[in-house]
């Protein structure tokens, strides 16, 4: 065997190993922002595994988006919540027959809906097309050109989807309250020396 | 054996050589970079600045790094141990690793892949995470202030880099570092982007927790912000942390804005192994100017009041940033510029 | 125009480039640094440091016991005890100054009638312990004897204004 495939594949088994069980320990830490950083390393194993694709734009956005921004508030609401985790899970076992019951369910869906999943007839067909050589076009320009032509509906869609989301917070969450002085900030820096100091000569016993 | 020496063994070792080129003199130009620091203030301040250990004072870094090195690690009794010694380490290896993507002259870079400035920008969106987990396991209010501080700081400023960023992008049609340096071939792109490179500039100052932007560590109301509780060794790796992230940013700037190894007006006199030293000489010329600017931009302004510092970043930058980022690829589009459409 | 000017004003960041020029014009100046263990500032004649008892000429010390110095200290720092000497002169026994009260207000050297206690140009005499800064008289009168020249320098010179 080829020495080069070994250590991709110690790589693969390195990635992948620690993704699952850094996902296990988001489960199993007792600490919640235990939990968020081992879910950090779970995408980071992942975007790992994503470079070992060849995906690295997708990795680099994983990165980025995931764990920059969305873990990072995660983070920052799970360190503000001041619960007593233990007393909360104190209960949990009695939740245990619904819980696998709903899992089973899940599982049963799952299964059937593989059972039933039936390959398009131009499959192969549609699946090669769009893919150009990946020797020519690297894989950014590949996802763009996909991403901007064919699926430019749904990629606006969901931008739109985002946005209706980003005003529906914003709608929910400020509220316009009465008497707060707020500054403002322009109107302080386009006083002007003339309109706010006058310098007058006082006469003595005359007054101003 | 033989063979997998040669195929393997080798590549490994070169690499090894490659990383502590790199490292060794980042280190070391991190200690100086303190030591410039204190001097550029002095001088703004008509003070002398560290003058007493060594000629002009030159030693003044061995010396603050022995002291640190000589001191005792305190962990607070309070403390979430393992998070605790995690965060400087992260935030430490995190200003290095970036290192991997900087070309220092044509071909001269560790790893030129496709995606250099998505990892470069990845790298820096982790930065917080070492903030946020020194804040937090250190279980002291000023700690957890900071760190919320740095986090919201660090997260807002990003928006408004990326779309800097993609503006430059636009301009290159590619997302490797050392092509974007080529593209500048004609004219830098601190001429025709000089607003961007405003934004930019000013986004890394609050990216790095630099002043006027440092109310992360705001020494008058935070004691020290994040980092109150370390000493010693983890002390140091966040300082270091902070100096190889200036350093790092300012390469960014440098190879974004600045033409990166490229001499003024295309001066080129050497070729050959020169040439190299003279196209390094610049980005490295470039780099230290960039820094200038972190410290003389520390020298003159004030800290920003935490409230400024979001309205700055959300209601000034991010809607400017997107503006000339709209007019920037309109521009392109109209007049037929845009890489890969001619 | 004058909004036009404003708006152009804070848009060029006119401020920020004033400022960072001006930072980068004082760069360039000469430091105003005194080394100071190797170089020192100029001291008043009337500086008021560490305190001295003096003596006349002869060796004679000047104190008289009259206690308006121990009246006067706002801090309560100075004790003094006194009896007749051999000769029939009124002397002090005990004439400790604690240095750690002392805000160094001068006005010891005010009251005394005889110019016996004054504050000298010393201030270093930093210590490492409490007790060394708890001054009897035997180590007053030898600050005195140390600094004698200085402190009449200092004394003829202030002397018109007084």
């Amino acid at each position: 065997m080829d020495v080069g495939t070994v250590i991709h594949a110690i790589c693969f088994y390195a990635f992948a190993g620690v993704a699952v069980a850094s996902g296990v320990m988001v489960i199993a830490a007792r600490n919640p922002v235990h939990s968020v950083l081992f879910l950090i390393l779970a995408f980071f194993n992942a975007a790992g595994l994503f470079v070992l694709l060849g995906a690295e734009f997708l990795a680099m956005i994983l990165v980025i988006v995931y764990v920059g921004a969305v873990a990072v508030l995660f983070l920052f609401v799970v360190m503000m919540l001041d619960i007593n985790f233990t007393a909360l899970r104190q209960g949990a076992l009695q939740y245990l027959p619904i819980g696998a019951l709903i899992g089973l369910i899940l599982l049963v869906e799952l299964v059937l809906v593989f059972g039933a999943w039936t390959m398009a007839p131009d499959f192969a067909a549609s699946a090669v097309a769009p893919t150009p050589p990946i020797a020519q076009v690297t894989n950014t320009a590949a996802l763009g050109a996909l991403l901007y032509t064919r699926y430019i509906y749904a990629f606006q869609v969901s931008g739109l989807i985002l946005l209706v989301a980003m005003i529906g917070a914003i709608v929910l969450t400020l509220r316009g309250r009465e008497g707060v002085r707020r500054q403002k900030i322009s109107t302080q820096v386009s006083r002007a020396r003339a309109d706010a100091v006058e310098v007058v000569k006082v006469r003595p016993r005359q007054g101003v | 054996m033989a063979d997998f020496l040669r195929n393997f063994g080798l590549p490994t070792v070169i690499l090894v050589a490659e990383i502590l080129a790199i490292i060794v003199p980042l280190l070391l130009a991190v200690a100086y970079l303190t030591f410039a620091e204190r001097k550029v203030l002095a001088a703004a301040q008509l003070r002398k600045g560290p003058n007493v250990v060594g000629p002009f004072g030159l030693f003044q870094p061995l010396a603050d790094g022995l002291k640190l090195l000589m001191k005792e690690t305190v962990i607070p009794t309070g403390a979430n141990r393992g998070v605790f010694i995690a965060a400087p380490i992260l935030t430490f290896v995190l200003s290095l690793i970036a290192w991997a993507v900087i070309p220092f002259d044509d071909g001269m870079v560790i790893a030129n892949i496709n995606v250099g400035i998505l990892y470069l920008f990845a790298i820096s969106s982790l930065g917080v995470y070492g903030i946020i987990m020194a804040g937090w396991s250190s279980n002291s209010k000023y700690a957890f202030l900071g760190a919320l501080r740095a986090a919201a700081q660090m997260v807002s400023y990003e928006v408004s880099m990326g779309f800097v960023m993609v503006s430059v992008l636009l301009c290159v049609g590619s997302l490797n570092l050392s092509a974007i340096v080529e593209a500048q071939r004609t004219v830098w792109f601190a001429l025709p982007l000089l607003p961007m490179f405003i934004v930019f500039f000013i986004s890394t100052l609050a990216e790095t927790n630099r002043s006027p932007f440092d109310l992360v560590e705001g020494e008058s109301e935070l004691v020290a912000g994040f980092f109150v509780e370390y000493s010693s060794m983890t002390f140091a790796l966040f300082y270091l942390g902070e100096y190889a992230n200036m350093i790092l940013m300012s390469a960014m700037t440098t190879v974004l804005f600045l033409g990166g190894w490229l001499a003024p007006f295309g001066w080129m006199p050497f070729t050959g192994a020169l040439g190299h030293v003279w196209s390094m000489f610049w980005f490295f010329a470039k780099i230290a100017f960039v820094l200038f600017c972190f410290l003389w931009v520390r020298a003159t302004m004030p800290r920003f009041r935490y409230d400024q510092l979001m309205r700055l970043g959300w209601k000034v930058f991010l809607p400017l940033s997107l503006f000339w980022l709209v007019a920037t690829a309109g521009f392109l589009v109209t007049f037929g510029l845009l890489p890969g459409q001619g | 125009m004058a909004t036009m000017d404003r708006n152009a004003y804070s848009l060029l960041l006119a401020e920020i480039t004033s400022g960072l020029w001006l930072t980068l014009k004082y760069m360039f100046k000469q430091p105003v640094t005194v080394n100071y263990p190797y170089e020192k500032g100029p001291l008043s004649p009337r500086f008021r440091g560490e305190h001295a008892l003096r003596r006349y000429a002869n060796g004679e010390e000047r104190c008289i016991a009259c206690k308006l110095c121990e009246a006067v200290c706002p801090a309560l720092a100075i004790t003094i005890e006194a009896e007749p000497r051999d000769d029939g002169s009124r002397r002090t026994t005990r004439y400790d100054i604690d240095m750690t009260k002392c805000i160094y207000c001068g006005f010891c050297q005010e009251a005394c009638p005889v110019d016996a206690i004054v504050e000298g140009p010393n201030f270093e005499f930093a210590a490492e312990t409490r007790e060394e800064l708890f001054y009897n008289k035997e180590k007053l009168l030898s600050n005195g004897d140390r600094w004698e020249a200085e402190i009449a320098n200092n004394i003829a010179l202030d002397a018109p204004y007084r």
